[in-house]
């Protein structure tokens, strides 16, 4: 039972004052502007859109400085604004093979047609701090090549001729949305998506690493990781016809599983398929692992047990608002609870040691 | 009819207006029976401003509307497209309704929601020729004594009222005025 | 005639989609300087939303929603009574103005003005840091060469 508390209002204006004031720290440092968190900051402008499911970097990156720096809160900021936007509607499915790739590689396929392009990519440096940055970052500038101009094709395409990995089937089916229905299990795939997208990165990255080590193992490799632009396409009723909207930056990860085969499907390779807002390449890898591992029933497999495959416990914590609201919660005033328990654990003891006593005295 | 004209007569300030127009459709919902103004859109006819206003408050893309009768015309369908973005639908899938009274029979054809989530109802607009505070005896909450409401249809409405939980909730409107019933309300014929 | 309009169609169609895409900044110093903004009246004042983003499960299979972004959209009529719509990603009313009025325009005499002093050199610089980032990737272009196989 929750039992509402008065006062502190004064206590309260104070702390957030001093919130403030902290946020900003020492005066004497230059202050960050929303500008240069969005430019230089810009992974975690990502995360906070992906996982507070809102594509806006400006807004993330406000969020990101008044949270000082704390991105679960600055994901909960992006969220309860989203919910005080009106829905305009939904669009086009995107379409994430008319890409403009600023990165595309492949674990498995060396030759991929359209080419391995590592784009601005954490891989193969040394993980050595740099020492320059700390005094001056200067202005880097990258070399460029002759740019590639058509579109690059899925590599998964160009299995499918062969029939040895399953296909995913093209629907026009509405899928259901998270934001407005409230979940039920067992779930559906586009919904298993829409909460792994959103769902919070460190959870996502230990269920798949769990996958990884042997609960539910699959064997995963990335058939394919893309990073970059896409148009976003919606059918605007007073015109008749669509018209892009605007673009958004997605991170595209498909895996190709070893598959060998269940009562219903033959022998070959199955896909886990990651989509994410922004440059969010460990995330994107994280949840087609996840989707891959919840795809058993599917698939025709056995259920291992595994918490991998255990859809309504993936999903009923992967969302790290949700979790945090009621971790949080037990912090906030609970006087009156704790009064009854503290009254019952002594009432509890008090008997127990009558109990006892009687008998020591009877000795 | 002119593009102009499809695309007018919307809210000319739309928080504002929309948050006075949800105050007052909350009002009459919180106290059956309590007639009020409610305006700011121009719908074509023959929608009224009432429910012409309430509809550009109430809808968008995720509500599904359906016209009933003389009101499905494609002005008003164009009308309220733009406006709302609220997708059409038939009588048995639609979240609000809008028609005169004998356009909406019968009653029973329309989503009452289901014991788990009883809000997954219709909510019906009903065309009036007029409002007035005589009529059906209604109590229940929001009502301190009894009100009165002309009522359409008492049997019908009582019918409803008695699928509670469940069940339907209704706006009336006429010209710029709207009146509410909400499931909740006892009815009884006038004595 | 329906030629006529399906092509209009798609020049309409690959315009808006230009305004809504171009950074605000390159948009507006383009419009400002174009001219003294004709007088219309709204039809719908520009208002911030909500849009949800679809994408397709494994890239070609069954819908999923994947997150909203925002837009801002209005619509303005002209006195001449020609109609234009603005839909642009963010949160900028004014950009949502200037496109919705270059697109009322654009169905007018000024057409060819517009065309030459805003659209050409927006989709001019819109091409450009496209093409800045495919360079760049194109740089970062790899081959590997398998040295030694495993035997395992």
């Amino acid at each position: 039972m929750y039992v509402a508390v008065k006062g502190g209002e004064k206590a309260i204006e104070n702390a957030h004052a001093w919130l403030a004031e902290e946020r900003r720290g020492a005066p004497d440092v230059a202050e960050l502007s929303v500008a240069q968190i969005r430019e230089q900051l810009s992974l975690s402008v990502n995360r906070v859109m992906a996982e507070g499911s809102l594509y806006d970097p400006d807004l993330a990156a406000l969020a990101i400085k008044q949270a000082r720096g704390d991105l679960i809160e600055a994901i909960f900021l992006i969220r309860a604004y989203r919910t005080t936007l009106p829905r305009f509607g939904y669009t086009n499915p995107v379409a994430t093979g008319n890409m403009a790739c600023d990165r595309r590689i492949s674990a498995t396929f060396k030759d991929a047609p359209g080419g391995q392009v590592l784009g601005p990519t954490f891989d193969y440096t040394h993980r050595l701090l740099n020492f320059k940055l700390a005094a001056e970052g200067g202005d880097p500038i990258a070399p460029e090549a002759a740019p590639r101009t058509e579109p690059t094709p899925h590599i998964t395409e160009f299995l499918k001729g062969e029939d040895i990995i399953q296909d995913e089937p093209t629907s026009d089916e509405t899928p259901g949305d998270l934001t407005r229905e409230p979940m039920e299990f067992p779930s559906t795939r586009p919904l298993r998506l829409q909460s792994l997208t959103r769902g919070d990165e460190g959870f996502v990255l230990g269920m798949a690493y769990s996958t990884q080590r042997g609960y539910a193992r699959n064997h995963a490799f990335v058939g394919e990781l893309r990073i970059g632009k896409v148009a976003v396409e919606m059918d605007i009723t007073e015109l008749g016809f669509a018209i892009e909207i605007g673009e958004v930056e997605l991170t595209e990860c498909e895996t190709v599983n070893q598959f060998k085969g269940s009562k219903t499907e033959p022998p070959q390779f199955t896909r886990g398929y990651g989509l994410v807002f922004g440059q969010s390449e460990r995330k994107s890898i994280a949840m087609a692992l996840v989707d891959r591992a919840l795809r058993w029933e599917e698939l025709g497999e056995d259920n291992l047990g595994a918490p991998a495959q255990d859809e309504e416990f993936v999903l009923s914590h992967a969302d790290n608002i949700q979790a945090t609201g009621f971790l949080e919660h037990i912090k906030l005033p609970h006087y009156v609870d704790f009064q009854s328990e503290l009254e019952l654990v002594r009432k509890l003891r008090r008997e127990a040691e009558e109990r006892i006593t009687p008998k020591e005295a009877a000795e | 009819m002119t593009a102009q004209a499809q695309f007018s007569g919307g809210f000319d300030n739309a928080p504002v207006q929309s948050s006075h127009a949800f105050r007052a459709a909350m009002n009459v919902m919180a106290r059956p029976g309590e007639i009020r103004t409610l305006a700011g859109a121009q719908p074509p006819a023959p929608l009224s401003v009432a429910a012409g206003t309430l509809l550009l408050t109430l809808c968008d893309p995720d509500t599904k509307v359906c016209l009933a009768g003389e009101l499905d015309t494609d002005a008003v369908r164009r009308w309220l497209t733009f406006h709302t973005g609220a997708p059409f639908t038939d009588a048995a899938q639609a979240d609000f309704v809008v028609g005169a009274w004998q356009a909406l029979l019968p009653i029973g054809q329309y989503r009452i929601g289901t014991a788990e989530y009883p809000d997954r109802s219709a909510t019906l607009i009903v065309e009036c020729d007029g409002l007035s505070a005589q009529g059906a005896q209604l109590s229940g909450p929001g009502i301190r004594d009894t009100a009165r409401l002309s009522l359409p249809d008492i049997p019908a409405l009582q019918a409803n009222a008695a699928l509670y939980p469940l069940g339907c909730d209704f706006f009336f409107t006429s010209g710029a005025t709207v009146a509410a019933l909400p499931r909740s309300t006892q009815i009884s014929a006038e004595v | 005639m329906t030629e006529l309009s399906e092509i209009n169609t798609e020049a309409r169609r690959a315009r808006m989609g230009l305004l809504a895409r171009a950074p605000e900044d390159a948009l507006m110093a383009l419009w400002q300087k174009y001219a003294t903004p004709p007088r219309f009246e709204w039809l719908r004042r520009p208002e911030i939303g909500g849009v949800m983003v679809r994408g397709r499960a494994g890239a070609t299979g069954a819908p999923f929603n994947l997150g909203e972004m925002t837009v801002t959209r209005c619509s303005v009529v002209l006195e001449d009574g020609t109609v234009g719509h603005g839909y642009v990603q963010g949160r900028s009313k004014p950009k949502s103005e200037a496109a919705a009025l270059i697109d009322a325009l654009m169905q007018t005499a000024a057409a060819d003005e517009v065309r030459a002093q805003v659209i050409a050199p927006l989709s001019e610089r819109v091409q450009a840091d496209h093409t800045r980032r495919a360079a760049k990737a194109a740089a970062t272009k790899v081959e590997f060469f398998t040295l030694v196989r495993g035997e395992d």
